[in-house]
């Protein structure tokens, strides 16, 4: 079966300074995966070659068998790879509907059209509420998404990410800075909306990844060290000294 | 479970109510628009009437960039008045028997001009925002300027081109030798552009415009570029830009390269910014305003640009979201009908800034005066009274309606503000 994702020998250098050092990856289709990795280890630099925000030095990317390397973000984003921000990353001045709308709008085939009227764009609308729903955010539909609460922003954020209806979902860090409440409604909201699909997670809360990924690659200076199930990465050694450490609590 | 059963009712009252919202104000503007005329029927009037039409079509196809696309443009009038000058070579084609166009359709000749020059310049203007994109704008606007000197066969030098719109051959009868017949055309004209153009911010490309003005990096992100969709901005905006100039050929029957230089790029930047960006009524507020004051101040004093200056600087700094925006801070006031409350409060204040600016006023024309004017008469009429500029009475005078005004004002514009802050408060719910 073609990997949802599959990377050959990318690598990434800034100046004189290699940050993606060789890395091969390849993800099944429809299985939830958890990147993780010390601070600096190339974790957002990976997602943004991947996501075509930044160009390979060398190696291929291909997204569904497609080699997407030399692609722009949004020729990447309509082969259906979306992908969310670790710094909240949404319109600011549009309401959460709009947000979602406008989301949703290319996967729908509205492509840059100036001939149909948006309220009259009946699946893209009915998109949105949907997601709306799936996000608790329904109560602040009309509200701009620049007045937000922190948590909220970082559903809006998953929700822009999922809202255009992309089968392969790359989420950067979508718990950072939340309390454990929250943290457990969004886990439960990925594992909703990624039903089916291919998930690739950046998550510093092993809790999380344990909780939600199939299988975790680990990253370690610029490096895929180890990419297996969790039980494994558990009982790797190479990863206990590299990355999880004593005071991780892998418990 | 009365509330259950008479639920539907009350949706369907919400949906019609939405209905007459949203066509209510359309066929009242038109009504507005078609009875104008009749009330107001004084030849400067209409004349004055013909300009603000003009200028709402243009600062509306303005704010497509600015407010609704985050482009700032030092160059828009270029589309204007290339829009204008096609539009006039056209008439002059028209009249010479070589096109059949008639006049009404002239403005969408000027559209395609303005349009078709959009696509030109925006297909590299657009593939950059922010800082690049204003600097490329206001580059293209010394290109065309260049270009004036240039080709003129084209732009008519110093003189301009001019036109006669009584030459071309009439459609279904209409004939457009008066003022008042012009104004009909603007009126049908300012009518379908600015619903063409509320229609286009209610389009996929139109919503997206307003997301790659908040995060283009995002808008990337779900599917669309950032370039592409500034472009498709970039072209509409260009083509009711040129609908305008159009217009403008029409009414005045004269181009010159003026109309498509810095100053009427920077006219079309003030009166939309005062307006208001945030809103789609910003800009045809502003164009009005704008144009009132222009006309009006232009014959009482020749400081009239420094006054449309202070008057922008007020909006950026006190007021950023405008006359609309101004005017909408007070829609849960409205709502809450506590309105009535703050007549008094703003009346007191205004009425003592007045004073100040009475006084401002006083002192910038008396230096005015002794600048510039001609030194042989030793006075001048100032708010009805002849004042003479070159003895110390009337500097004391205006100096202490500026100090008793503005401290006034600063005794006053608290009790306003908190007489908002009680007035805006949600109504209770009981």
């Amino acid at each position: 079966m073609t990997p949802a994702v599959e990377l050959v020998e990318v690598r990434k250098s800034f100046g004189a300074t290699p940050i993606i050092r060789g890395v091969s990856l390849a993800l099944e289709a429809g299985t939830r995966q958890a990147l993780i990795g010390p601070n600096g280890a190339g974790k957002s630099t990976l997602f943004n070659l991947i996501t075509g925000k930044y160009r390979v030095t060398t190696g291929r990317i291909r997204v569904k068998g497609e080699d997407v390397t030399d692609l722009t973000p949004y020729e990447i984003n309509r082969r259906g790879l979306s992908r969310s921000f670790q710094v909240t990353n949404i319109f600011t001045r549009m309401s959460v509907f709009e947000n979602l709308r406008c989301a949703a709008l290319w996967g729908a085939g509205y492509r840059y059209s100036f001939w149909h009227r948006v309220s009259a764009a009946r699946a893209v609308n009915e998109r949105a509420e949907t997601v709306l729903e799936q996000l608790n955010l329904t109560a602040r539909r009309d509200v701009p998404a620049g007045v937000l609460s922190y948590a909220e922003q970082r559903a809006l954020e998953i929700g822009i990410t999922i809202a255009g209806g992309a089968d392969v979902v790359l989420l950067d860090e979508p718990t950072s800075g939340m309390s454990r409440s929250e943290t457990e409604h969004v886990v439960g909201l990925i594992r909703q909306v990624t039903a089916g699909k291919t998930l690739l997670m950046v998550e510093h809360d092993m809790s999380v990844v344990f909780d939600l990924a199939d299988r975790i690659a680990v990253l370690v200076y610029g490096e895929i060290i180890a990419h297996d199930t969790p039980e494994r990465i558990r009982a790797n050694a190479a990863v206990q000294e590299a990355y999880l450490g004593v005071p991780q609590g892998v418990a | 479970m009365s509330t259950v059963s008479t639920r539907p009712i009350a949706v369907a009252g919400v949906a019609r109510a939405a209905r007459v919202r949203r066509y209510g104000i359309w066929l009242a503007a038109a009504v507005v628009l078609l009875a104008l005329p009749q009330l107001i029927r004084t030849g400067t009037a209409i004349a004055i009437m013909n300009q603000m039409g003009i200028a709402v079509v243009f600062a509306l196809s303005f704010n497509m960039l600015l407010g609704q696309g985050g482009m700032l443009s030092f160059g828009h009038a270029v589309y204007f008045g290339l829009g204008g000058f096609i539009a006039a070579h056209v008439l002059n084609l028209a009249g010479r028997g070589t096109l059949w166009i008639p006049v009404p359709v002239l403005p969408l000749v000027g559209g395609l001009g303005g349009l078709a020059f959009a696509i030109l310049f925006g297909s590299f203007s657009t593939r950059r925002a922010g800082t690049v994109f204003a600097m490329i704008s206001l580059g293209v606007a010394e290109l065309m300027a260049a270009s004036s000197l240039i080709f003129d066969r084209f732009f008519g030098g110093e003189e301009g081109i001019t036109t006669n719109r009584s030459k071309a051959p009439l459609l279904l009868g209409l004939e457009f030798t008066r003022d008042r017949q012009v104004y009909y055309l603007i009126a049908f004209w300012l009518f379908v552009s600015a619903i063409a153009m509320y229609a286009f911010s209610r389009t996929p490309v139109g919503r997206m415009a307003n997301a790659v003005r908040d995060n283009p990096e995002r808008a990337e992100f779900v599917g669309y570029s950032q370039n592409r969709v500034r472009f498709v901005s970039f072209c509409a905006a260009g083509f009711f830009a040129g609908i305008a100039g159009g217009l403008f050929a029409v009414n005045y029957e004269i181009l010159t390269a003026e109309n498509m230089g810095l100053n009427a790029s920077g006219a079309v930047l003030l009166m939309t910014y005062i307006g208001g960006i945030g809103s789609f009524v910003g800009p045809v507020i502003g164009a009005v305003v704008f144009t009132f004051l222009q006309s009006m101040l232009s014959d009482y004093t020749g400081m009239w640009l420094l006054y449309l200056g202070i008057l922008f600087l007020a909006t950026v700094l006190f007021v950023p979201m405008g006359l609309a925006g101004v005017l909408m801070l007070h829609a849960p006031a409205w709502r809450a009908r506590r309105i009535g409350r703050l007549v008094g409060p703003y009346l007191v204040t205004g009425a003592l800034a007045l004073v100040a600016a009475v006084g401002i006023i006083g002192i910038l024309e008396m230096i005015h005066f002794v600048v510039a004017a001609d030194t042989t008469r030793p006075t001048r009429r100032l708010f009805w009274v002849a004042v003479a500029p070159r003895t110390l009475t009337p500097w004391l005078g205006f100096a202490a309606l500026v100090v008793a005004g503005a401290l006034g004002a600063r005794w006053a514009a608290p009790r306003a503000a908190a007489a908002f802050t009680e007035a805006s408060r949600p109504a209770a719910t009981s």
